[in-house]
C-alpha cells in the first residue's frame, strides 16, 4: 500500500517535471519521439521484395530513396537523382545523380549501384512485386558516376513516376540481400530495432545528404484492433495513426481539441465486382439494372459513416483525369426495375460475396437490402482473404462480391479478358493500348476520360466510392500527409509544434 | 413466474416470424442512430433500422435455435442414455465412451468445423449446439434410468416378460420424463447463449438474419457513437436467459424426484 501510495506520487512529480519541460520552450517538445500507429505488421522490410503495403508504410521516403520520389499530391520530385531528360526519340532516359550520398553502413552511392539496383530488380524471377514498373527497360548503362541512361524498348512516358515507387528504391551490392530483416538504405532514418510482433524503431542517419529530420526517433507500432486503436489513441501512447481504422470512432475524436482528424483520399476505387461470365449478368441491361438499384449516398454514409467520396467510374478524384461519372446508371429504383423488365428477368437470386474488411462487410449489408428493394433476391456469403483470392478472384466462382482495388492508374485491368470481371469493349482495349505510347498530357486525358465514359455506360461493374485515407494524429504535430498517392507513411517532414 | 417471462417471449418470437413493427431487412440510412421516439421506441441502428423490431427477429432466431438445439439434444441423448442403462457390458461402454468423447468438443469448435464445411449459417449454430447437447442428455438418461431400472416395479415387469427395450419405453421413460424436461429448460438457457455466442463471433446467423449476438458485436464497434446498440441485445440476451433458468429451477421444484414424490414408489 505504502509502495502504491509512494508510486503515484512520483508519477505526478514526474509528470508535473515533464509539463514543466514542455512549457519552457520548443528544445524539449522537438525531442520528443514519433510513435505512429499501423493496423498491421509488415512481414519483412525489403520494399523491393513484397507486395504488402505495410512495408512500404515503414520504410518508403524514410530508410530507403529511390531516384525519384513522389510526393504528397502525387508529383514526381528529385529524390537520389536531381534531373532526369528524355531522349528525342523517346526511346531513353537520361538521369543525373546526386553526388556524396552514402548508404547507412557507410558504402558510397553511385550510377553503379543504381544500375545494380535496376537491374537486381527486373531481372528474371526476382521477387519484385511490381515487375511492369521495368517492362519498359531495355538496358541501363553507366556513363559516369554521377550519370545513368535507361534505355528502354518502347517509349514511357511514365518512367519517371515508376522510379519513384517503393519497389524501385536503391539498394547497394553489400548489403540488398539482407534488407528484409537489416534494411540499409540512403534516407534520412535508419533502423534501430524491431520488436516483432510489436513495433519497428528507426532512428535518424547522422551522415543523411538532405535535411536532417527533426525527431529523436520514430517508432511505427502495430495495432490491429479498431477498438485498442482508438483507446491507444485517447491515451497518448500512439501520436498518429495515418489510416486509423476505426471511422466509427471519429467524431470522438474529432471533438477533441487535442486530435486532429484529416479525410484525404488514396487509389482505392471500392466497386461491386459484376460476374459478366454468368447469365444474366451477361445483359448490360441487367447490370445497368444493378448499378442503378445503388444509393451511393446511403453507402457513403452507412458503411462509411460520410469519410468517403462517390465515384462512377474507376478513376480517384484527386487524379487530373478524373470524370464525376455518379450520374451514369444512378440511384434509380423506377428504372432499375425498367430494365429488369425489359431484360426478361424475374426473380433473379445472387450471392454477394463478402471479404473481411468492415468497408466490403457494411456495403454489402447496405446493398443487399437496396438490389432486394427492386426485386433482386441477394444472399450475403462472408468469406476470409484466402477463399475470395482462390475462388473469386482466380476462380471466378461469384455472382457479385465488394472489393477496393487500391493500385495507382490501374485502368488496363478493364481490359483483361481473363480478370475476375470482365465485359469485351473494343475501343476501351484501344485507349489502352494507346496510353502506353501517349506522352503528350493533354491527349492522355482526354483518352482516359473516354475510357471511363465507356465503362461507366457498359456496367461493367456497379462503381461506389473512393476509399478516404482517415488520418488521425496529435494536433501538435505537423507535416503528415492528408492523402495516399503512394502507400507511405513520409515522416521526413514531421516536426511537433510545442 | 419462469414460465409467464419465458411464454412472453415465445409469443414475441411467434409474433416476430409473422410480423414486426418495421421491415428489418430494408434500411433506411437518412434515419440512422435515432433516438427513442413514438415510432421508434428504443429507436433506429447504424442503418436506421428499428431496433425493436431487430430485437423482436432477434428473439426468432435465438429461440429458434435454442428449442432446436434442445430437441436435437433430447431426440438422439436420450434414447443414447436409454439404451446405455438398459445395455450391459461393452455396448454400454461404447456409447458412454463415444458420449464423453463428443462431449469433448465445445460447440464453438463443431460449429467452427461446420462452417469451414458448409459456410457461415443460422442451421450450423443450431446443429453445432445440438450436438453438443447431445452427451448432457445422454448422461443424464442414462443415469436416471439405471435408478428406475433397480427398482422392484421394473423387476416385476421383467418378470412378467417384458423385454429391454418395452420396459426402457413403457417403465423407464415416464419415470424419467420429469428430469429431462428441467434440463431441458436449463439447457434452452445454455442454447441461447452459445448461439448469441457463435453469431458474436460470426460462425452463426449471417445478415440479412438478425440475431441478439450479431447485434451485440456491431453494437460493439458503435460504443463511443451510440452505446444503446449494444445495450439493448445484451439485456435481451441476459433476460431470456434468466427467464429460461427461472423455468428451469421451477419446473425442477415441481418434478424433481428427490423434492417432489416418486412416482415409481
Amino acid at each position: 500500500m505504502l509502495t502504491q501510495t509512494l508510486r503515484v506520487g512520483l508519477l505526478a512529480v514526474v509528470c508535473a517535471t515533464g509539463v514543466a519541460l514542455g512549457a519552457t520552450g520548443a528544445m524539449a517538445a522537438s525531442q520528443r519521439p514519433l510513435v505512429v500507429g499501423m493496423a498491421l505488421e509488415p512481414p519483412h522490410l525489403d520494399p523491393t521484395a513484397g507486395a504488402a503495403a505495410a512495408i512500404d508504410e515503414i520504410v518508403y521516403a524514410n530508410l530507403f530513396e529511390g531516384l525519384t520520389a513522389i510526393a504528397s499530391d502525387g508529383s514526381v520530385v528529385p529524390a537520389l537523382a536531381t534531373t532526369w531528360t528524355p531522349a528525342d526519340d523517346g526511346l531513353s532516359w537520361t538521369f543525373t545523380l546526386r553526388d556524396g550520398v552514402t548508404f547507412h553502413d557507410g558504402s558510397a552511392f553511385d550510377a553503379d549501384v543504381a544500375a545494380f539496383s535496376l537491374d537486381r530488380a527486373r531481372a528474371e524471377g526476382a521477387p519484385n512485386a511490381q515487375p511492369q514498373l521495368f517492362q519498359a527497360i531495355d538496358r541501363v548503362e553507366v556513363v559516369d558516376p554521377t550519370t545513368l541512361t535507361i534505355h528502354l524498348s518502347t517509349p514511357d512516358a511514365d518512367l519517371p513516376y515508376a522510379m519513384g515507387w517503393g519497389d524501385a528504391v536503391m539498394v547497394h551490392p553489400n548489403s540488398a540481400d539482407e534488407n528484409m530483416t537489416a534494411p540499409v538504405g540512403t534516407g534520412p532514418f535508419r533502423l534501430d530495432a524491431w520488436r516483432r510482433g510489436d513495433r519497428v524503431r528507426l532512428v535518424p542517419y547522422e551522415e543523411y545528404w538532405g535535411e536532417a529530420p527533426q525527431l529523436p526517433s520514430v517508432e511505427f507500432a502495430f495495432i490491429a484492433d479498431p477498438t485498442v486503436a482508438l483507446s491507444a489513441m485517447l491515451a497518448g501512447d500512439v501520436h498518429a495513426f495515418p489510416n486509423f481504422p476505426a471511422p466509427e470512432s471519429l467524431p470522438l475524436l474529432e471533438g477533441d481539441a487535442r486530435y486532429h482528424v484529416e479525410i484525404g483520399t488514396t487509389e482505392g476505387e471500392t466497386i461491386l465486382a459484376i460476374n459478366s461470365r454468368r447469365a444474366p449478368l451477361d445483359d448490360v441491361r441487367v447490370r445497368r439494372a444493378i448499378a442503378s438499384s445503388i444509393d451511393r449516398q446511403a453507402l457513403v454514409d452507412g458503411a462509411m459513416f460520410g469519410t468517403a467520396t462517390p465515384i462512377g467510374a474507376p478513376m480517384p478524384p484527386h487524379n487530373a483525369a478524373y470524370l464525376d461519372l455518379t450520374s451514369v446508371n444512378a440511384y434509380d429504383p423506377d428504372r432499375a426495375r425498367a430494365l429488369l423488365a425489359e431484360a426478361g428477368v424475374e426473380n433473379l437470386s445472387l450471392t454477394l460475396t463478402l471479404p473481411p474488411p468492415a468497408y466490403a462487410r457494411r456495403s454489402g449489408e447496405l446493398i443487399a437490402a437496396q438490389m432486394r428493394a427492386v426485386g433482386i433476391d441477394v444472399a450475403l456469403r462472408p468469406v476470409e482473404w484466402a477463399e475470395w483470392l482462390t475462388k473469386a478472384f482466380r476462380g471466378k466462382d461469384y455472382d457479385l462480391t465488394i472489393v477496393a482495388h487500391t493500385e495507382p492508374a490501374d485502368i488496363n485491368i478493364y481490359t483483361r479478358p481473363d480478370y475476375y470481371f470482365h465485359v469485351e469493349n473494343e475501343r476501351v482495349s484501344e485507349i489502352v493500348a494507346a496510353l502506353d505510347s501517349t506522352v503528350d498530357a493533354e491527349e492522355r486525358v482526354a483518352l482516359l476520360q473516354e475510357a471511363q465514359r465507356l465503362i461507366a455506360e457498359d456496367a461493367v461493374n456497379g462503381f461506389l466510392f473512393q476509399l478516404p485515407k482517415i488520418g488521425v494524429w496529435d494536433a501538435r504535430l505537423d507535416g503528415l500527409w492528408s492523402d495516399a498517392p503512394v502507400q507511405a507513411n513520409d515522416v521526413t517532414g514531421v516536426r511537433w509544434t510545442e | 413466474m419462469g414460465l409467464g417471462a419465458a411464454g412472453l417471449m415465445a409469443a414475441i418470437a411467434m409474433l416476430a416470424v409473422v410480423w414486426t413493427p418495421y421491415a428489418v431487412d430494408t434500411v433506411d440510412v437518412a434515419n440512422r442512430f435515432a433516438g427513442g421516439s413514438l415510432e421508434h421506441p428504443l429507436g433506429t441502428d447504424q442503418y436506421g433500422r428499428d431496433v425493436v423490431s431487430m430485437l423482436m427477429a432477434g428473439a426468432a432466431t435465438s429461440l429458434g435455435v435454442g428449442l432446436g438445439a434442445v430437441l436435437i439434444g433430447v431426440v438422439c441423448g436420450v434414447p443414447l442414455g436409454l439404451a446405455a442403462a438398459s445395455l450391459t457390458g461393452w455396448r454400454a461402454s461404447v456409447i458412454m465412451r463415444g458420449n464423453d468423447l463428443v462431449f469433448a468438443f465445445p460447440a464453438l469448435i463443431t460449429a467452427a468445423i461446420l462452417t469451414t464445411l458448409t459456410g457461415p449459417r443460422a442451421i450450423n449454430a443450431l446443429v453445432a449446439i445440438g450436438i453438443f447437447n447431445t452427451p448432457v442428455f445422454a448422461r443424464l438418461a442414462a443415469n436416471s434410468a439405471r435408478q428406475v431400472l433397480a427398482l422392484d416395479f421394473v423387476a416385476v415387469a421383467r418378470l412378467a416378460g417384458k423385454g429391454r427395450a418395452r420396459i426402457a419405453v413403457e417403465h423407464v421413460l415416464p419415470n424419467i420424463a420429469p428430469v429431462i424436461l428441467t434440463q431441458a429448460a436449463t439447457q434452452f438457457a445454455v442454447a441461447v447463449l452459445a448461439e448469441a455466442g457463435l453469431s458474436y463471433v460470426g460462425l452463426g446467423a449471417q445478415p440479412p438474419a438478425v440475431s441478439w449476438g450479431r447485434m451485440l458485436a456491431e453494437g460493439q464497434t458503435l460504443i463511443v457513437l451510440a452505446p444503446q446498440l449494444a445495450l439493448w441485445p445484451g439485456i435481451a440476451i441476459a433476460l431470456s436467459v434468466l427467464a429460461a433458468t427461472v423455468l428451469g429451477e421451477g419446473l425442477r421444484r415441481r418434478l424433481d424426484p428427490r423434492l417432489a414424490r416418486f412416482t415409481g414408489e
